[in-house]
């Protein structure tokens, strides 16, 4: 019995990917069915199937003390290739296929307008919280700062401007509340900040910045406005870890 | 053929990702810049001029739509293969400046709209209610 066991996760884990496809079909299919059985479709099958998925990755990083959630426990390591960077990013410009050039024109300037505002905010908010918490040094403040903007922002000012390995795995944290919170609470919201349109997508997309939570915060509240979002979003990372170690941190040293 | 779409599809990703690469590399960050959204600019620009002189086929498209159809099941992986545990014991500080950044930007949405949205108005000299925007 254990042998046959023994051979069907071999059999798991040599098709990872595969595996991944039948698991997240499986994943999603329950969902749709709890949001029509119990929330009578309320609350939206995407929404519940990407709070599974995050519940699941807090179990595989609690079982196995890893860093990819759920994709750390070997017979499971597809659904770290089918979430990875590569097939994400494959399928978010799939999603800019048959949008019209019009709509990104006519958004053009509050689009970077919105990318300035959210990354600016973010370091501003990042440094406030962390200066309420007793840091004072500009490094420190800066690092936090860009947590508060995306979990790679953060550690990227933070071993530009050499910061304490505490500081930057707090700014990966900060980063990865933000993404989770992005991605649950967007559906919620929604409905309150006008996000029903593509305008407000691309809004949405710069303001907020982090890819992962707005790919996932959009699918669950309109597959639609997915490509809006994404498109903004983006430029955000490149955008923060570009002026992160540069302006804000002199902005930030000159303040304290 | 359906790997006509796929292979536009690559084609346009890969040129975007280079292109942010460059683009990080000349402002002097290792950091790819906007790379995805190149591509999707890319592929709507080429799609559009593909679509409107008649030359591109039902499969092709078929190639494309697919992945663009599994794009909610993939971000459902990506959610599955966060650093989850991290988040969660990253303690106060770390769950307060995600909460204040993610409400703030969140309250900033509609007044960013609303500062386009006038100056859209000025230049059309038309007066556009919410519900005309598509």
């Amino acid at each position: 019995m254990t042998e046959l066991l023994e051979a069907v996760l071999a059999v798991l884990a040599k098709y990872s990917l595969v595996t991944a496809f039948a698991v997240v079909g499986a994943t999603v299919w329950f969902s749709y069915l709890i949001s029509d059985r119990l929330t009578r479709g309320r609350l939206h099958g995407s929404a519940i199937a990407i709070l599974m998925g995050l519940l699941l990755a807090y179990v595989g990083g609690v079982v196995t003390g890893g860093k990819k959630g759920i994709a750390d426990i070997e017979v499971l390591s597809g659904i770290g290739i089918m979430g990875g960077s590569m097939l994400r990013d494959f399928a978010i410009v799939a999603t800019a296929f048959g949008v019209r050039m019009d709509e990104f024109r006519k958004t053009g300037i509050s689009g970077i307008v919105s990318l300035l505002a959210g990354v600016v905010v973010s370091f501003i908010v990042g440094a406030c919280v962390a200066f309420a918490f007793g840091y004072r040094d500009a490094v420190s403040l800066t690092t936090i700062g860009g947590g508060a903007a995306t979990y790679i922002v953060g550690p990227v000012t933070g071993s530009a401007l050499g910061a304490s390995s505490e500081v930057i795995a707090l700014s990966v944290a900060a980063g990865l509340i933000k993404s989770m919170l992005v991605m649950i609470m967007t559906p919620f919201v929604a409905p309150y900040i006008g996000l029903d349109n593509p305008r407000s997508a691309l809004i949405f997309g710069g303001l907020m910045g982090t890819t992962s939570g707005v790919a996932g915060g959009l699918a669950a509240t309109d597959p639609e406005l997915v490509p809006y979002g994404a498109m903004t979003a983006t430029f955000y990372t490149g955008l923060g870890c570009l002026l992160g170690p540069s302006v804000f941190f002199l902005a930030i040293r000159a303040v304290v | 053929m359906v790997i006509y779409g796929t292979a536009l599809l690559s084609g346009c990703l890969i040129a975007g990702v280079v292109a942010g690469q460059l683009l990080g590399y000349l402002v002097g960050v290792d950091k790819n810049i906007g790379g995805v959204g190149i591509a999707m600019l890319l592929l709507i620009l080429i799609s559009d001029r593909l679509q409107r002189s008649g030359r591109i086929q039902p499969p092709t498209r078929q190639g494309i739509l697919f992945w663009s159809s599994m794009y909610i099941p993939i971000v459902v992986a990506m959610a599955a293969s966060q650093d989850v545990l991290a988040a969660v014991k990253g303690g106060p500080i770390a769950l307060i400046a995600g909460v204040t950044v993610v409400l703030i930007s969140f309250a900033l949405v509609p007044i960013i709209s609303r500062i386009g949205k006038a100056d859209l108005e000025m230049t059309k000299s038309k007066t556009l209610s919410a519900k005309d925007e598509p």
